[in-house]
């Protein structure tokens, strides 16, 4: 498995984190060796999953949640009740 | 020495009675508690302060427990050494300049140095059993669906339960006691099959006759020498109760470590983006103008350290068009397969045993530097997450470089078949 700086570039776009040139650099190495070692999974043999699986369901009823105050308590930013955000450009 | 076992001190006093009355009890920093803030060791959410308990928070509280803190951990729990902690690394009380194990490394550490009587941990793939071996402690891994998962704060969420650390067997037994039972705010929790025992804490009577023990070759053939010397007197002791020991085969075990960082590192890369610094967490520093996907980019670049930028990049990879396939799908049939191995070994064992960690506690800074031998010493833990099961990790003796420990694997929901073994190497 051979991985190239684009390709960091890009998954690193697609997962939105900004990584510098070095991470880009040391992460392209790495991700190279951990991948290659991922390719064993190839040869898992086909297993017919036999899960137990059920459904949970629960009346959809209204409960008490958080309240506004404790909704944006942690928000790094705020204006008149709500999360303020960067500017749509 | 404080071992840098917390992130935050704090009291949290509980109910005035309790079968936890009295006690002193550390909280992972992944596991939320009104009030008190809640990092999980990372930059991101430096300030953070949950405005709820989780549920298991609320029992402790209503056990009578007194909360002493919220420990120190590898970031978002991603990690077998808790040296990637934004809040420093923590020190290993059982064995001077080695690590203590990860993730809940602070948890453990807070148990051996006697800074708390218990603690809460997470094993996403072993982040209670591999600290507890490191620092010569007990803790448990329960069934996938036992404990709640509400107000933990979620990395790999197929995968990780809250379970207890203690110096003790019988000790870590009661505290799963209190923490464990359906909840209605998490819908994977499940009430125990009928008929079976769930009085953790009287199961605690080292009384092994008639068992029978599995020792799986493909979790033993990779250990240190002296781990494996360690392991093997412990089985002799087993033997000499009256247990019976028989070697199985799992050999789906071989690519449980691909399978398992395979599934994490994806949950991983879909829970954390949550971290985008507008609702909670770091901001992107940016001056507002600019898009959104930018600013996005900007708060996780300043607020994740390079452990979780990897494993989002990698979870963001095999989950991405082209490779879903070759990865996440090929990842989830291994773990079927790893299921079905354990399903039919339980067939003639009543419990399978291993050295919790194939190798003794790194010397601190030793596997930094590559990730993968990182992930490789997680060999004999994540098998038993990607099949659900319950483990638990009790002491078993030590080599010159650190204190050994020892798993015990059951059928879902036979905890107390665990806790009875377990106790017999006291």
């Amino acid at each position: 498995m051979t991985v190239d700086d684009e390709e960091v570039r890009h998954v690193a776009t697609l997962a939105r984190i900004d990584l510098d040139d070095e991470e880009v650099e040391r992460f392209t190495g790495q991700f190279a060796e951990i991948l290659e070692h991922f390719e064993a999974l190839d040869d898992v043999p086909e297993v017919d999953p036999d899960p137990e699986l059920a459904n949970v369901m629960r009346p959809d009823e209204v409960e008490a949640g958080l309240t506004q105050e404790e909704a944006l308590r942690n928000a790094p930013e705020t204006e008149d009740g709500y999360f303020k955000g960067p500017n749509v450009s | 020495m404080s071992h840098n076992a917390f992130i935050t001190e704090t009291r949290i006093e509980g109910e005035s009675d309790g079968p936890l009355a009295g006690r002193t009890v550390a909280v992972k920093d992944n596991i939320s508690t009104d009030g008190v803030e809640t990092t999980c060791g990372s930059a991101a959410l430096e300030g953070y302060v949950p405005p709820y308990d989780a549920t298991v928070v609320e029992r402790l509280k209503d056990a009578g427990a007194t909360i002493v803190g919220k420990t120190n951990m590898d970031e978002f729990g991603m990690g077998t050494t808790t040296e990637t902690s934004a809040f420093g690394p923590v020190e290993n009380p059982a064995a001077e300049g080695r690590v203590p194990g990860g993730s809940s490394g602070g948890s453990a550490a807070a148990v051996a140095s006697g800074a708390a009587d218990l603690a809460l941990g997470s094993d996403t793939g072993g982040s209670v059993r591999c600290p507890a071996a490191f620092c010569g402690v007990v803790g448990i891994k329960p069934t996938y669906g036992l404990v709640s998962r509400y107000g933990l704060v979620a990395y790999a969420n197929s995968l990780e339960q809250i379970g207890p650390l203690a110096p003790t067997v019988e000790a870590a037994a009661e505290l799963l006691e209190v923490l464990a039972g359906p909840d209605p705010n998490d819908a994977t929790t499940r009430e125990p099959p009928a008929g079976v025992d769930t009085d953790y804490a009287a199961a605690a009577d080292g009384d092994v006759s008639g068992l029978t023990v599995g020792v799986p070759t493909e979790l033993l053939e990779g250990a240190d020498e002296g781990v494996r010397a360690v392991f093997e007197d412990a089985i002799d002791d087993l033997e000499s109760k009256g247990a019976t020991t028989e070697t199985v085969s799992l050999p789906s075990v071989e690519t449980a470590v691909q399978a398992y960082y395979v599934i994490a590192m994806s949950e991983a890369s879909s829970n954390l983006a949550r971290f985008d610094g507008v609702r909670y967490g770091r901001s992107g520093e940016g001056d507002g103008e600019g898009n959104w996907n930018e600013s996005f980019a900007a708060a996780r670049e300043l607020g994740f350290g390079e452990e979780v930028k990897r494993r989002v990049l990698l979870g963001t990879y095999a989950l991405s068009a082209g490779y879903h396939d070759k990865y996440y799908k090929k990842a989830q049939d291994a773990r079927a397969w790893v299921k079905q191995d354990f399903d039919e070994a339980f067939e003639s064992v009543d419990v399978l045993a291993s050295p919790t960690m194939p190798v003794p506690p790194f010397e601190r800074g030793e596997s930094l530097e590559d990730p993968l031998q990182m992930y490789l010493a997680d060999a004999n833990t994540v098998p038993i997450n990607l099949a659900n099961l319950p483990a638990i990790s009790v002491p078993a003796g030590e080599t010159d470089e650190g204190p050994v420990g020892l798993q015990l694997v059951g059928p879902a929901f036979d905890e107390a078949t665990l806790v009875r073994a377990g106790s017999a190497l006291e």
